[in-house]
Order: structure tokens, then C-alpha cells, then sequence
């Protein structure tokens, strides 16, 4: 019998003694003996069981384990709040020329005048799309970015000899808010949402004083929906002399078209892997800049990026763009050196490529890509059974109840996403914001054609039809993908989560 | 029409007329007049075609000196390692690049069987049982460590060694103060940690191996002092030399935590990399972001998910362990390719190599007038010199000539005032290290000549 080929053997289970793919450069100085220079009693027994495989073997593992993904070029993304936007492949080659690459984050400013003002003209452009003038790029994730924000606020309380405990965030909220203000050292207090899936204004009013340090919010929210209020909302925490905090996990909707700054926000985070096409990587790598006002500027991380004029002692002509450390009132370092600069590369190209026209005709599309598909899923009677949690215009996107369809059609929202996957689309964003019953939040983003949002409107109402004829096509789904359901509850049981040697 | 969109005018007509409305302007009712910008985004130019941006970042990256051109010896965190082709042409495959977080598992097993490989690699390099998929970076690994201490710890107080990279010192400062928690040092003796009297209200004792002047510390010893005071034990590692040194499991240190740069990827003017992040089977439920973990599907066939979720933040929120979401996972893909292709014997050859040529070096500088050792403990790819001269002098001096000498330690460390430290990697020879030595030489003694001179003028 001849034996099937396993593509799920790790590389560990593809190893074999004397195998191997690095050969060592020449040993060109003397060679000491090698207790001489590590005594027996610091070096360990024995050496890591890494692999032991030749390179062919080791490129072909892994081309195979990338056919057993699915990705954002192959195939339609359409995950909320994620913004699967297209990542222009200009910004690969760029990012790879040694200029860039390899650059030490340790060399000396004046050996790094290009990294430096690229990153100054990345804050500037940032500050302007954010309507805030200042920007610190060093935050890795919007995670990140989040936390810079809440320490910001602590710091601005601070150095007001006040010392507040409580951050309001919207029940709406992703759920790196909460988990961000547990972090920052506050207590979170969730503000509810009204009939039309804005921020309650009277709950707000009931939670704002003078113990509340800020207020996280992201806007449009997680429902896709514009805050109407916004104005008012900012009254109310200015009010009680809280800070305004911007998530930016939805800046795709305004670009160009509204600015946090001029909504009255204090502190903004960029996802440069959302908008700004920094590809995901399967899990990171991303960016997570913070723009502040005037206000707060004295309290980002340092270094900072700063441009020096002529007569600033820098003896030349020409600007020159420095790190700034002296910066007293600063909350510190939130991670090492200046921050991910190859995503600020990708990111300050796509900006360059697309200018201020190129921008806002980005979130025109992604707001006009939205609302066309949720008006084709109504024109297929997706409505009925998958209706808009509010029924509103939508932003960049929208999110769905699958209450109806689980009741009426006996699947629930995760089937209908995991029977998309046999049609070659990944499912939107499921279970999120927790205020909408079996949630389904849908985001195309502007870089999907309208050929393909179409398409996405006839699956949807193809799997709902076939589930009326036989829900347990959808129920076991997937059918087609390399493995089918997987049984999570034992993998969290008894967790195995490294190879046994 | 950008380039990236692709909503024809017709495209645009059909689909405002299927929503209903009359105008795109029209989809953004919902935005208040107040608030709405009357005029374009101003400073961003109006877009460039392909060929302009890439004239623009060559041109940029071209005013940088890079590690390609000129010899250099900086480390001090990140290292100037050779990355080989495979790395590039495994990780650009859009089907690694592009994919989000594995969501759904089915259509992810790639991604999560390369993080289940990659935790495994990280378990084998530490001595530690679980790894997670990656963190964000070095320093901030540290701070992450730190909060796991904070809740599983006991006291107030977390004793950092003077020995940890200042950037690492600096970032659980600026965490520690929102947790109402000090951080105290613990000083450098003769090049390694001190640890005097802990006292029993410290909550971890934090160092790292080998530390920030290239020294390897006597973990066990220091892990056994911590555990003694109550204390949790982390240790920040450089990962390369643990092919060689006693691992931190070994040594009862309690979480390991590092910058991977080394393994595989670029140095990026410092980021893109990954942090890795590693602990005991006790603190499995406290670690923060992604786990991968191996499973079955309905048809018993193995397969790969995201897994101890209930720790994460989009499900436990504020109770969440972490608020970590998006990590590093391509690099954390480049870091568990590069140690496949280094192998078990192959790691040890390139950190033994590193550790010959770091000797020699060591011995052929301090035969350098005018410059001695800053201590002399054991180093593996790094340690740390004391000049007779104004360090950032000489350091302009033998940039003259091509060579960067490594970083000057005076910033963070004033007690070193003209400390250099000197990074060894696999790319630097012994003929690299011999015109170090001999420009370092030149230096030196122009430094000397002209404080002479100067000495000279004034008398």
C-alpha cells in the first residue's frame, strides 16, 4: 500500500539525525577550548531538540502549510472591524531595500536623517488625518496604542494633582477597551447603548463625574453606525473634566471626511494594519500611533521624533530630524527603540501613493461598498431572516442579528460562517458587539469590486434557501477545507500546545 | 478611482441606486455638520503613481547608513545576524502575509500549526513548557511579565537588575506606575546582578541572561534567591546564546521572556520583530495572547486552534490577562523558520562560532592601548569595553573610516561614561574584528593626541 502524504507531520515529525540546511561560515580565529570560555556549570546538557532538516524539505513544509490558509489575496475578507483592505505590494519591495531593512534602531540620529524624517512626515500626515497636531508612532498594536492612551490620561490627571479610578467605555466596545483600562490601573464602568445603537446619553449623564478619567470611544462604533450624539457626548465628559479617548479600529469610515480632533477628542490610536495596509501576517506584525491635543503632547513616550530648524545648533542648512529624550513630563517607554518602522514604511507609501484626494475617495468607497452589499442582502430577502441590528445607513460596516435565521431556520450565525468557508469566502466577524444577538458584522472594505459583493449577497441567500430545505448542511459545515470542525473544548481541556519529543 | 478601488462611475450610479439614495455625500447623513471637514486633508500631496513612491523611499533609504554600508558592531538588543533567502521567500507567500488573526480554524491551520511549531521551538530554546504565539517586542515582554507577576505574585515592589536593558527598565516603569507598583534596581558587581536583601513584599525578581554588558549571569543562584524571598523569577533572554547556556527552566526561573529579532528577522531600524514569552505549567492560565494548541476535528483528523481563550481579552474583557490582540505572528513564522534552518546541531556551531570570535575580539581589543575591560565575566556574542577616550569621539573617528564600534553605554549607564559595547555576530570576521582594532587604535591615540594638545594650549 502506498502511504498517503501527511501534511498535517510537523517539522519536528519531518526531522531526521544528520540532516540540515545551515552550513557555518569559516571558523577564522583561533579556537579556544570551549570550557575555557563557558564553564561546564553554565552550559546546558543538551542541545535544543530543534529539527534536523535539509532546505528543500523545510521550503516545501512550509509552501505546504501556507496552502492550508486562507488569505486576504486569494479571496474575499470581508471580517468586521478588521478592515481587510488590499496591501499594495510596492510597499513589500520598499520596505525589503537594505536602506530601510537594514538599519540598527541604535544608529546614531545624524547616520539616520532618511528613517528619522520619514517617521516626522508619517506623524505629520497622521496628526493632520486626525485633526490633533501631535503623534507618537512607537505603540506596536492598536492594543498598544490603546494603553498609551489610558496612561496619557493617568498622567494628565496626574500632573492636575487628581486622582480619578473609573474609564467609561460603551457596551459596544471591543474588548481590548475593558481590558486595557484593568491594565491602565482604572475600574471600568460600561455605558449602555440606546434604540438606535448610540451611546445612551442619559446613562452617560448618570456615570459622568468627577471620578471618571476618560471616556473610550470608538466612532463610527462597533455597529457600523456614526455617533449622532457626538457633540453632546463630548460636552458631557468635558464636562466633568474627563479625557476623550479615539479607538481607532474604524478610522477607514472618515478619512479625509471628519476628524476625531475637530469632534472634541483628546487622544487618538491608528491601526496602520487596518487603514493604512500594513498586511495582518496572520496575527501581527501592526502599528498602533496615538495623536493627542495640545494638552497631553507633554506626556507621550518618549524619544519622540522631532525636526530641528536651521539655527536650532544643528550647524547645517537643512533640517535636521532627531530623538528627542529630554522630555520630562513623559509617561516613559512603551516598548523598545522607535517603534515598528517597517509598518510606518508601508504605511507613509500608502499615504503618499493615494494623497488627500486618494484617501477620502477610500472611506467614500468602503462606506459606499457597505451600504450597497446591505442593501443587495435585503434585495435577496437576507433581511428577513438577517436583519440589521439597527436600521440605519451604515458606515464601512454593518452588523446583522442572526437571531431570526437561528429561531425561524435552525442555524445558528456560526453555521452560516462556517458554511461561507465552503464557498471560498472568509466569514465576516461573528458574536461581536455582544449587544446583538447572534451578531454577524460585515465589512468589505473599498477595495473589493462590486462584482464580488454581489457574489457575497447570492451565498448568503444560497445557504439560508438551503437551509430551509436541510439545516444539517449548514450545521456540519465545512465541507471543503482541509480539516472540518475542530473540537475546541478538549484542546482547552487538555491543552497540547507544543510537540511531544 | 484609486488604484486600489475599483467602483467604475457606472459602478457607482447602479449601487447608489440599489441603496437608495442619490449621492455618496448622502450615505454620510449621520455625521453632524460640526464636525464634518470643510476642506481636503492638507499636507498629503494629491498621490503619486508606483514608480514615484519607490523613487521617494529609495531615496530616503539612501540618506540612512545602513549595516550594509558599514561595518558594524552595534547590538545592544538587536543584532545584525544573516537572514537566509528561505525566510523571504516563505514569508511574502501571500497566503502567510495577508490572513488575519485564525479566527476560523479550518481555513487557518497553516498559520496555527506554524505557531504550535514555533511554541514548540521557543519551549525546547527556554526549558519551559508553554510558550505563547509571540508577543510584541523585548521591553514590552518585560512589562507584560511584570502583570502576570502582578497578579500571581504577592508583593509591591518588583526588583529590576541594573543588568536588563535600560529600554526594558524604562518600560515596566512606565507600566508599574499605573499598577501603584515600585521598581527597584538591583546593581551591577563585577559585571553581574547583586541581590541583596530581598526583603518579602517583592512580587518578581527580574534580570536578564546574558544582561545589557554581555555578562552571563549565574541564573540558578540568582532564581534561588528570588524564590527564597517569595518572589517570582522572570529573565529576559537572548535567545541564540540559550543554545548554549543552562536553560532558564533549568534554572527555576518562573517566566522567560525576549526579543526574537535575532532569529531570522530583519532589524528594521528596530520593529517590526517579536517578542517570545514563556512560563511554568503553573502560570499556563495567566499568560497573555494567542496559544495554539493541538486538537481533532469531527472526522478525527488532527488540526490546530487558538486555544485557553478564556484568557484573552475578547472574551474575558476586563478580567482579560492581557489586552494584547494583534502580536507579531509573521515574525514569530520568520523566527521558527530560521531555528528549522539552523537545526539542533547547526545552532550550537553558529552560537560557538559567535562565542571564538567574540574571544578573540575581546582579547585582540584590550590589547588596544588605552582601552581595558569593563569586567570579566564570561560574554557569549557581546561584552563591554572602558576607553581611555571621550567615547562618542572615538566612535565619530572610526566612523570615518567605515567602522561603527558599537553603542556607548554612557547614556544609560553614567557610572560607564566611556563604556562601549561591542556586538560579535556571524557576519563580522576576524578580519573585520582586526581593523576594529587597529582603527579603534587610531582613534584612541588621536583622541589622546589632541586632549594632549589641547592640554598644551591652555598651560
Amino acid at each position: 500500500m502506498i502511504r498517503e502524504a501527511d501534511d498535517t507531520l510537523t517539522i519536528y515529525e519531518r526531522s531526521k539525525p544528520g540532516r540540515r540546511a545551515f552550513v557555518r561560515p569559516e571558523l577564522d580565529v583561533p579556537e579556544r577550548p570551549l570550557d575555557e570560555l563557558l564553564a561546564p556549570e553554565l552550559r546546558r546538557e543538551e542541545p535544543p531538540r530543534l529539527p534536523e532538516v535539509a532546505e528543500p524539505e523545510i521550503v516545501r513544509h512550509y509552501n505546504r502549510l501556507s496552502k492550508r490558509n486562507f488569505d486576504l489575496d486569494t479571496g474575499f475578507y470581508p471580517l468586521g472591524s478588521c478592515t481587510m483592505k488590499h496591501n499594495p505590494k510596492l510597499h513589500e519591495r520598499i520596505a525589503a531595500l537594505p536602506g530601510h531593512a537594514r538599519m540598527h534602531p541604535l544608529q546614531d540620529p545624524s547616520q539616520a536623517q532618511g528613517a528619522l524624517e520619514l517617521m516626522w512626515r508619517l506623524q505629520e500626515a497622521l496628526g493632520e488625518i486626525a485633526g490633533l497636531p501631535h503623534v507618537s508612532l512607537q505603540p506596536s498594536a492598536g492594543s498598544q496604542g490603546e494603553l498609551a492612551g489610558v496612561l496619557l490620561t493617568r498622567a494628565y490627571h496626574e500632573d492636575r494633582g487628581e486622582h480619578r479610578t473609573k474609564v467609561l467605555t460603551p457596551d459596544t466596545a471591543h474588548g481590548t477597551n475593558p481590558a486595557t483600562v484593568t491594565m491602565g490601573g482604572y475600574e471600568v464602568v460600561k455605558v449602555v447603548s440606546d434604540a438606535h445603537g448610540n451611546v445612551d446619553l442619559d446613562d452617560l449623564r448618570a456615570k459622568a463625574d468627577e471620578d471618571v478619567a476618560c471616556l473610550m470611544l470608538t466612532n463610527p462604533s462597533t455597529l457600523g453606525l456614526f455617533e449622532t450624539g457626538i457633540e453632546e457626548i463630548e460636552r458631557i465628559v468635558h464636562g466633568v473634566g474627563a479625557t476623550l479617548y479615539y479607538d481607532g479600529a474604524n478610522l477607514n469610515a472618515i478619512m479625509g471626511i471628519c476628524r476625531p480632533g475637530d469632534m472634541g477628542f483628546d487622544i487618538v490610536h491608528f491601526n496602520l494594519h487596518k487603514s493604512f495596509t500594513q498586511p495582518h501576517g496572520g496575527g501581527g506584525p501592526g502599528a498602533g500611533p496615538v495623536a493627542v491635543s495640545e494638552r497631553i503632547e507633554p506626556f507621550l513616550p518618549r524619544p519622540q521624533v522631532v525636526r530641528r530648524e536651521t539655527g536650532e545648533g544643528n550647524g547645517s542648512r537643512d533640517p535636521f530630524y532627531d530623538l528627542d529624550h529630554n522630555r520630562p513630563k513623559s509617561i516613559g517607554r512603551l516598548r523598545g527603540f522607535q517603534g515598528n518602522y517597517g509598518v510606518f514604511v508601508r504605511s507613509y507609501a500608502y499615504i503618499r501613493s493615494l494623497g488627500a484626494p486618494g484617501l477620502r475617495e477610500a472611506s467614500e468607497t468602503a462606506v459606499l461598498n457597505a451600504n450597497y452589499l446591505l442593501a443587495k442582502l435585503r434585495e435577496h430577502g437576507v433581511a428577513e431572516r438577517l436583519p440589521a441590528a439597527y436600521d440605519r445607513l451604515c458606515m464601512h460596516e454593518f452588523v446583522l442579528s442572526g437571531e431570526p435565521m437561528r429561531r425561524e431556520l435552525g442555524i445558528k450565525t456560526l453555521d452560516l460562517a462556517k458554511r461561507l468557508l465552503d464557498h471560498g469566502v472568509h466569514p465576516p466577524t461573528v458574536y461581536f458587539p455582544l449587544i446583538v444577538e447572534e451578531a454577524l458584522m460585515v465589512e468589505p472594505t473599498e477595495t473589493e469590486t462590486k462584482e464580488t459583493l454581489d457574489r457575497f449577497a447570492e451565498v448568503v441567500a444560497e445557504i439560508l434557501r438551503e437551509a430551509r430545505d436541510d439545516p444539517s448542511v449548514a450545521q456540519n459545515a465545512p465541507h471543503t477545507t482541509p480539516v472540518r470542525r475542530l473540537d475546541e473544548a478538549a484542546a482547552a481541556r487538555r491543552p497540547v500546545v507544543r510537540q511531544a519529543m | 478611482m484609486s488604484r486600489y478601488t475599483s467602483a467604475t462611475d457606472d459602478d457607482r450610479r447602479e449601487m447608489l441606486a440599489a441603496i437608495g439614495v442619490g449621492s455618496v455625500e448622502e450615505l454620510f447623513a449621520d455625521i453632524p455638520a460640526g464636525v464634518r471637514l470643510d476642506r481636503p486633508l492638507s499636507g498629503l500631496g494629491e498621490g503619486l503613481s508606483e514608480q514615484e513612491v519607490f523613487e521617494e523611499f529609495r531615496s530616503l533609504g539612501e540618506r540612512n547608513v545602513s549595516a550594509e554600508d558599514e561595518v558594524s558592531f552595534l547590538g545592544a538588543g538587536m543584532y545584525d545576524h544573516y537572514v537566509p533567502a528561505l525566510i523571504d521567500s516563505i514569508i511574502t507567500r501571500s497566503e502567510f502575509l495577508t490572513p488575519y488573526t485564525p479566527y476560523q480554524p479550518e481555513i487557518s491551520q497553516g498559520g496555527l500549526q506554524a505557531m504550535f511549531e514555533y511554541q514548540t521551538a521557543i519551549s525546547e530554546l527556554t526549558g519551559l513548557p508553554v510558550s505563547n504565539a509571540s508577543v510584541y517586542e523585548g521591553p514590552s515582554a518585560v512589562a507584560a511579565a511584570g502583570y502576570v507577576a502582578k497578579y500571581s505574585g504577592k508583593g509591591q515592589r518588583f526588583v529590576i537588575s541594573r543588568g536588563v536593558h535600560p529600554h526594558s527598565r524604562e518600560t515596566l516603569r512606565t507600566h508599574a506606575h499605573a499598577w501603584g507598583m515600585e521598581v527597584v534596581e538591583a546593581p551591577l558587581t563585577g559585571g553581574v546582578t547583586e541581590l541583596a536583601d530581598l526583603g518579602d513584599d517583592v512580587s518578581a525578581v527580574i534580570v536578564q541572561q546574558p544582561n545589557f554588558l554581555g555578562a552571563v549571569e549565574d541564573l540558578a543562584q540568582l532564581a534561588q534567591a528570588a524564590h527564597d524571598a517569595g518572589a517570582l523569577v522572570i529573565a529576559a533572554c537572548d535567545p541564540l546564546p540559550l543554545a548554549l547556556l543552562k536553560t532558564p527552566g533549568e534554572c527555576g526561573v518562573d517566566i522567560v521572556v525576549g526579543e526574537g529579532q535575532s532569529l531570522g528577522n530583519r532589524l528594521d531600524f528596530g520593529g517590526p520583530s517579536f517578542g517570545f514569552f514563556a512560563a511554568t505549567e503553573a502560570l499556563m492560565r495567566r499568560i497573555p495572547g494567542r496559544i495554539a494548541g493541538e486538537t481533532k476535528d469531527v472526522d478525527g483528523k488532527r488540526g490546530f486552534v487558538l486555544t485557553l481563550q478564556t484568557r484573552e481579552q475578547h472574551i474575558r474583557r476586563e478580567k482579560a490577562t492581557s489586552n494584547i490582540c494583534t502580536a507579531q505572528a509573521l515574525n514569530a513564522l520568520a523566527g521558527v523558520i530560521y531555528l528549522s534552518w539552523l537545526g539542533r546541531r547547526g545552532i550550537v556551531e553558529l552560537v560557538e562560532l559567535m562565542l571564538q570570535r567574540t574571544a578573540y575580539a575581546r582579547e585582540r581589543l584590550t590589547a588596544v592601548d588605552g582601552v581595558s575591560l569593563l569586567h570579566d565575566r564570561p560574554v557569549v556574542r557581546e561584552f563591554a569595553l572602558e576607553l581611555d577616550a571621550p567615547v562618542q569621539r572615538v566612535i565619530a573617528r572610526c566612523r570615518e573610516n567605515g567602522i561603527n564600534p558599537g553603542y556607548a553605554l554612557g547614556r544609560d549607564y553614567p557610572e560607564h561614561e566611556n563604556g562601549l559595547l561591542v556586538a560579535i555576530t556571524e557576519q563580522r570576521t576576524k578580519a573585520d574584528i582586526d581593523r576594529l582594532a587597529s582603527v579603534l587604535e587610531s582613534a584612541i591615540g588621536a583622541e589622546g593626541r589632541a586632549a594632549g594638545a589641547g592640554a598644551g594650549a591652555r598651560a
